[in-house]
């Protein structure tokens, strides 16, 4: 029973922390959501995006420059990294996912020539970053706790509600209408290859953007921080459209779909340090985010499937089967009783 | 006003399968042609309209609309000009969006698209009287996804997309085919009706030859990717299904080999 609450209190300290973390990576997961979702694209890149967005923010604002202008400037970065994957893909017929997968490996020595090395150091001590982990621990005071995740939740409501106005314009609507059915979006005079540009560039600025957040919030920046990034965006779309669904069913609307994705992303880190505090190894939060999108996606597919399989129509054949004895067991059970009181069935 | 002057277009080229699909192709449309396309499998008839809509550049010749030469022009930069009605009701709209949506994606083909609100308070109502003009019900549910609707109601609403802004040339590519014969009698109808109200000049692609003759002021028929036949006027109202399949032999030297249309044609 102590240890059992003595988790629970290790649990209850670090939940400021997990759902920030689950803001930042919400951010990220918008940005998944606007190639995966609404451009019908699966983005690579982001892998790769992450960590530029994060060592572009960190040197910039180890250099001296405000950290606003930091983070501009890497937003601006995740939109590059996007454009390239966009011009191999709408200029060069390079396929989406291999286009992708390269412009990431290319990042990986962007990030080095950035930096020199790997890791990226910058201290909250020494800049005026706008979030740090150090202030979400436990014997913080509340108010800086509230003021952290705070910050991560207005940057989430901001994106939310510009995404929100973006989709809603002409242009927005444009784009939408490409990832949904590109040769009719071509019939209305829609240049399908600008706005798949255009959905790539804001994609990656938006992961960008979450780079240089969470390179502040954790304190540096590595050149492995986005590794597995979009399994992590993916488990977050996933989760929260599945949730999404469940919870506001017919209306779950464009503005709900955004803000889902950011709670799939905090209810992936809440999952995430549950798993953790059940003995699961540090080592292997990796494998967790496979399993859980793996687990996610197949779910849908086996369901459709044993709807129509052969076994399963042999499983309700002999259900039918099996109905049909039952009656006539009952049946029979009847006939039985009637024969032993002597009455004769009135119907 | 649209013109086809020569045009080639093979596919595959330089392997085994090459297939040339065009092979010189003219035609020229006056305003208000109706003109219905027929011809057997492979005949060049759907490729024709894709040529006019600009799906892929073709090798030879040149496609003018209302004096300007399109043949440069991508799909897009062309969709100015064109309205599309395509065979599969799924092709034409956006599943995935809402009605008035889809009505405004329409009603800005061939216009810039910026940051303003994609759809305004003054262009619900007009999509509202709109849908009422179809009789489908959909005035109501014009928030619903596209994705709902049957395959008659899609069909019915790309064509009330195609000419939501008046297009230069309304291409019509089997766009009944996919349909019951009922819910096709009534697109087809409506078709007619939108086409003669708007005065919009249209080329009809069908494989029903009763169709083909009904409808429309000009029948044009197609074989091994030419015009073979091209009628109008007070003799194409006398042909019968008959004459069609007589003029077919003449002018190609074999029996007509769509078995759709054969089907259709002998009811």
């Amino acid at each position: 029973m102590d240890i059992f609450l003595a988790k629970l209190s290790t649990f209850g300290n670090a939940l400021p922390g997990d759902i920030t973390q689950g803001l930042i990576w919400g951010i990220m997961a918008i940005g998944v959501f606007i190639t995966y979702k609404i451009l019908d694209f699966a983005d690579l890149t982001v892998d790769g995006t992450l960590g530029l967005g994060g060592v572009v923010a960190v040197v910039l604002i180890s250099n001296g420059v405000p950290v606003p202008v930091a983070m501009l400037i890497a937003f601006l970065a995740g939109c590059a990294a996007g454009l390239c994957t966009a011009l191999l893909n709408t200029m060069l017929g390079i396929p989406g996912i291999l286009a992708g997968i390269l412009t990431q490996l290319a990042l990986y020595s962007v990030y080095l020539d950035i930096n020199g090395k790997a890791n990226a150091p910058v201290s909250v001590d020494k800049f005026p970053l706008v979030i740090s982990s150090r202030y979400v621990t436990a014997g913080n005071e509340v108010v800086d706790i509230i003021r952290t995740v705070g910050t991560a939740l207005l940057f989430v409501v901001l994106i939310i509600a510009a995404l929100y106005w973006f989709f809603g314009t002409e242009y927005g609507m444009a784009i939408r209408a490409t990832g949904c059915n590109s040769a009719m979006s071509k019939a209305e005079g829609i240049n399908t290859k600008r706005t798949t540009i255009i959905a790539l560039v804001l994609s990656n600025g938006m992961v960008g953007l979450a780079g240089a957040l969470l390179a502040q919030y954790q304190g540096f920046a590595d050149v492995n921080m986005g590794r597995g990034a979009i399994v992590i965006g993916l488990a977050a779309v996933i989760i929260g459209m599945v949730l999404g669904e469940v919870i506001l069913r017919k209306h779950f609307n464009f503005i709900g779909k955004l803000a889902f994705t950011a709670i799939g992303a905090i209810i992936y880190f809440v999952v995430l340090r549950i798993v953790l505090m059940l003995g699961l190894s540090t080592d292997n939060t990796k494998m967790f985010s496979a399993l859980i999108v793996a687990i996610f996606l197949a779910v849908p597919y086996l369901q459709k499937t044993s709807k129509t399989s052969f076994r399963r129509a042999a499983k309700r054949s002999a259900g039918a089967v099996a109905s049909v004895a039952a009656t006539e067991s009952e049946h029979f059970g009847q006939v039985m009783q009637n024969s032993v009181t002597g009455k004769k069935e009135d119907k | 006003m649209l013109e086809l002057i020569n045009i080639k277009k093979a596919f595959n080229r330089g392997t085994i399968n090459e297939k040339k699909a065009l092979n010189g192709v003219n035609i020229k449309l006056d305003d208000g042609d109706f003109v219905t396309i027929i011809g057997g499998n492979g005949a060049g008839k759907s490729t024709t309209l894709n040529a006019i809509a600009g799906v892929w550049p073709v090798d030879e010749g040149s496609i003018i609309i209302n004096g300007k030469n399109v043949t440069g022009l991508s799909e897009h930069q062309r969709a100015k000009y064109i309205g599309r009605v395509f065979q599969d009701p799924m092709t034409g709209t956006a599943a995935t969006m809402e009605i008035q949506e889809n009505l405004a994606l329409a009603k800005r083909r061939g216009e810039g698209r910026f940051l303003k609100w994609g759809i305004t308070r003054r262009e619900r109502e007009e999509y509202h009287e709109l849908l009422k003009t179809l009789d489908l019900g959909l005035e109501d549910r014009m928030t619903s996804k596209v994705g709902l609707l049957s395959g008659g109601q899609r069909q019915a609403l790309t064509l009330l997309m195609a000419t939501l802004k008046k297009p230069q040339i309304l291409l019509l590519d089997e766009h009944t085919a996919a349909l019951d014969p009922k819910t096709a009698a009534k697109v087809l109808q409506l078709s007619d009706e939108i086409i003669a109200k708007n005065h919009l000049t249209a080329m009809m692609v069908t494989h029903n030859m009763a169709n083909a003759i009904e409808y429309g002021n000009r029948l044009i028929m197609m074989n091994d990717g030419k015009i073979i036949y091209d009628v109008k006027g007070e003799e194409k109202k006398k042909l019968t299904v008959d004459d069609l399949l007589q003029k077919f032999e003449e002018a190609s030297g074999s029996a007509l080999n769509n078995d759709r249309m054969l089907l259709s044609g002998n009811k």
